[in-house]
């Protein structure tokens, strides 16, 4: 696992990588950052990750350093 | 929390995971777009205002008064090579008419605020402050532009009709 940078973000975005917000999903709901997708640390598991493409990069934020 | 999601998704496989540790806080602060139901909230980063006069500690401070009374501003951002705030040039030091450089004649290190903060917020702060404009800039500090008192006010004032 790699610690990233803004600008490492925007890099990897643009080879298609995918934003996961793991904050709970009322503070997704009110603001995440473009076309992440939302999955709480607390509901994240084998079965709620099938949701992203294991080919891709994977990118998660929360909201600072917690 | 993000180096825990991290370390979860790499015990259930995934190999190309990556930490944007710094998170949501610093994508705002940056000035950047975010979306939900947070984002329609007007922040002081949507009504800075971009066309701010600034300069260099090397340019000719008589050259500089001259331009920005040219713009009809009042005051002027002092920027380093990386467009890095890192002094104002205030109506005073703009309507002397001495031969200072403009490093002697700026006022240094000027308080800045961040483009993501509420507007109402900045508008309470103003006041407060008896101030009538703030620096906005990123976290890292480079200039994103200046917020108008009058701006914000106004703004704020039309929002606050709205909800009533």
């Amino acid at each position: 696992m790699d610690l990233i940078d803004r600008s490492d973000v925007q890099r990897l975005l643009d080879l298609g990588a995918q934003l996961v917000d793991v904050l709970p999903a009322d503070e997704y709901a009110e603001d995440h950052l473009p076309e992440a997708i939302s999955l709480p640390l607390k509901q994240l598991d084998a079965e709620t990750a099938r949701r992203l493409d294991r080919e891709r990069p994977v990118i998660v934020y929360c909201h600072d350093y917690q | 929390m993000s180096p825990r999601a991290a370390a979860r998704l790499a015990t259930i496989g995934f190999e190309q995971v990556y930490d944007y540790t710094a998170g949501k806080a610093d994508w705002a602060a940056a000035g950047l777009p975010l979306e939900g139901t947070g984002a329609a909230i007007p922040r002081a980063g949507d009504f800075a205002r971009r066309d701010v006069p600034t300069c260099t500690l090397h340019d000719d401070l008589r050259t500089v008064r001259d331009r920005v009374r040219d713009s009809g501003w009042d005051l002027c951002i002092v920027l380093d090579s990386n467009g890095v705030v890192i002094g104002r040039l205030g109506r005073a030091a703009l309507a002397a008419d001495d031969h200072r450089s403009v490093e002697a004649a700026m006022s240094a290190g000027p308080g800045t605020i961040r483009p993501n903060v509420p507007l109402e917020r900045i508008v309470t702060r103003l006041r407060e402050r008896n101030l009538h404009s703030a620096v906005v800039t990123t976290s890292d500090g480079r200039l994103v532009g200046v917020l108008r008192r009058d701006d914000a006010e106004s703004r704020a004032g039309d929002d606050a009709s709205k909800q009533t």
